[in-house]
């Protein structure tokens, strides 16, 4: 396998019951680029970042991120990649530190790394006059901002993203999209789903799920010639026409 | 070993923070120590006494006057036919009824011998058995005064009579008290620390945090012992409390020692505290966490000795004690407490709690997947 290939996807299928939820899916994502998985609700992306993340156990198929195994080796993965879920998953009750303090601690941070973490964190995002607040206390912006700077605390080489910036207003997902820029150019491979069309432009890789298959999958630019089309949304619109699949959830 | 002080941290933070939960720990112990013992009585008092009365002589009056100076029993109507009296029971106006027949002054003084008739409303079965009981030893009380009264000893008394004094041991002056404060604060604890620490955990499943858990690489035993500790010292500081209170309102004070109460109940909390979490790696809200350890609750309570005695159960129920935590807990608090024993009695029960909270425990962390 090719060493600039962090994750890897063979025919990954996820069934519940009699309902596939990802069909047969195969992709490759290289190190330090930013994959973007695009697909309308209800088709197949959550549950197929849940699989590379080791949430979810797969039905079948072949996968394995940073050259670990998805069905025997998802504890090694854990440790080593960053997740955003598509739910808010900061503890409201808490203080931006002290969520920091808690899930830089639960990754192994030592207490100076941390400490050090925490300031370039506040820095970056420029909460120090937030940092002893509770977090159900800020906007939804901030919060998903904190979100992400907590899921890299601990420097993982990958970062799953679930719709990171549904329900953001558009400037803050700007600043929002900076940081991930910002993390990329470090060299983390950012994983990222969205409904926003815009978002797919600053991804080096599209992909465009449809009732859990894969449709089109190409740089932005590449996939505009080949649909003969002048942007990723008209894209996007006639494939998610095409789904047969009904809403669910 | 760092995980789980983390997470501890961080419990504690959050436990700190919500007022609430600070007011449930310390208030709810309190008045419902303060309060329940003094309702939750097995003495029975307040019996309703009826009498029908067909020969309204003066030893009725005497009689009557010897069964309500007895304090327990109340005389609540006098009527002169049983019809009226029936009527009364039915309306539940009367627990007991007294029937006198004609001629009662004169056979008393002629044959020496008279049959009264006593009727208990038996709806409510251990006020009833235990309301007969008090009238039938105040009868024979008064049966003994007018003996002596009117019959003329013999030199030696004809027919043998045992009597028997008794004592109680352990509790001399059966103070109700005594014996419900330690069984009230075993539920205290188990209502809070089990109940507390399962719906921590399951929250987590509902605002959606245990995603963010589950996709780290934290342990599943680190989790579970992160979820317990916080808990298990909260236990502890209950048990305090309500030791001070027994002491403050009941003065009571452990015969045994205070340490080996602590002994107990840290192997009794992680025996209920794993429960509790076994209970929430099942289900999915904190609504079915409530039904369920309700469900368990009412059973534990009921099968725990402490309104019952186990041993007068039917076999398998006191099987079904053996597997009962609560049961243990009562049993040694009222023997360190009352009795004053030592490590070497309760090491049985110790045991059995240390047995529990390893299979427990075990299970708790088999079935957390971090892996759906």
């Amino acid at each position: 396998m090719n060493a600039d290939i962090i994750i890897h996807v063979e025919s990954l299928t996820k069934k519940f019951g009699d309902f596939v939820a990802v069909d047969n899916i195969s992709f490759d994502v290289r190190k330090g680029e930013i994959f973007g998985f695009l697909g309308a609700n209800g088709a197949g992306k959550t549950t197929a970042i849940r699989m590379l993340s080791g949430l979810l156990q797969p039905s079948g198929g072949k996968a394995s991120v940073m050259g670990y195994d998805v069905y025997t080796q998802s504890e090694k993965i854990k440790a080593g990649i960053g997740y955003m879920s598509q739910r808010f998953s900061l503890y409201d009750d808490l203080t931006v530190i002290e969520n920091m303090k808690f899930y830089g601690g639960i990754y192994g941070l030592s207490k100076n790394d941390l400490n050090h973490k925490i300031q370039e964190v506040i820095g970056i995002l420029k909460i120090d006059e937030f940092k002893n607040q509770l977090v159900k206390s800020l906007p939804l912006g901030w919060k998903q901002k904190l979100a992400f700077s907590i899921s890299i605390l601990h420097n993982p080489a990958l970062v799953f993203l679930d719709e990171p910036t549904g329900g953001v207003d558009p400037v803050t997902r700007r600043e929002f999209w900076e940081l991930i820029m910002n993390s990329a150019h470090q060299g983390t491979t950012i994983f990222v789903t969205t409904h926003y069309m815009d978002e797919a432009e600053y991804c080096n890789t599209v992909s465009i799920m449809v009732d859990g298959r894969i449709d089109a999958m190409n740089t932005p630019q590449e996939l505009k010639k080949q649909f003969n089309s002048q942007d990723i949304h008209s894209i996007f619109v006639n494939l998610a026409r095409q789904s047969t699949r009904k809403e669910f959830e | 070993m760092r995980n789980i002080l983390t997470i501890i941290r961080k419990e504690f933070s959050q436990f700190f923070r919500d007022k609430t939960n600070i007011r449930m720990l310390l208030v709810m112990p309190a008045i419902q120590l303060i309060i329940l013992p003094l309702v939750a009585d097995y003495e029975v008092k307040n019996i309703k006494l009826c009498v029908v009365d067909h020969d309204h002589s003066h030893y009725v009056n005497e009689m009557i006057q010897k069964i309500t100076s007895s304090g327990y029993i109340n005389l609540c109507a006098y009527e002169n036919s049983m019809d009226k009296a029936m009527h009364l029971f039915e309306q539940d106006e009367a627990d007991v009824i007294l029937e006198i027949m004609p001629d009662f002054e004169k056979n008393l003084i002629r044959d020496n011998e008279v049959t009264i008739g006593v009727s208990i409303n038996a709806v409510n079965g251990p006020r009833a058995s235990i309301g007969g009981q008090y009238l039938q030893s105040i009868l024979g009380e008064f049966n003994r005064e007018i003996r002596l009264k009117w019959i003329q000893f013999p030199k030696f008394n004809p027919v043998p009579i045992i009597k028997t004094e008794h004592s109680y041991w352990f509790n001399p002056s059966m103070n109700y008290k005594h014996f419900m404060v330690p069984g009230i604060l075993v539920i205290l604890l188990t209502m809070v620390g089990a109940n507390m620490s399962a719906l921590n955990f399951v929250k987590e499943k509902e605002i959606g945090t245990i995603e963010q858990i589950n996709v780290s690489p934290i342990k599943k035993y680190e989790f579970i012992l992160g979820k317990l500790i916080p808990f298990w010292i909260l236990g502890q500081v209950v048990l305090t409390i309500g030791l001070i209170i027994a002491f403050l309102f009941y003065g009571i004070i452990p015969k045994g020692s205070i340490a080996l109460i602590y002994v107990f109940s840290s192997f009794y909390l992680l025996a209920v505290l794993s429960f509790g979490l076994l209970i929430s790696t099942y289900v999915k809200t904190q609504q079915q966490t409530m039904l369920i350890s309700f469900f368990f609750m009412m059973i534990f309570i009921l099968l725990s000795g402490l309104y019952t005695s186990i041993d007068s159960m039917p076999k398998w129920g006191q099987v079904v004690t053996w597997f009962n935590p609560i049961a243990y807990f009562v049993k040694v608090n009222r023997m360190v407490i009352m009795k004053g024993s030592g490590f070497s009695d309760i090491l049985p029960s110790i045991l059995s709690m240390i047995a529990m909270a390893t299979v427990l425990i075990s299970w708790a962390v088999f079935n957390y997947k971090k892996r759906a």
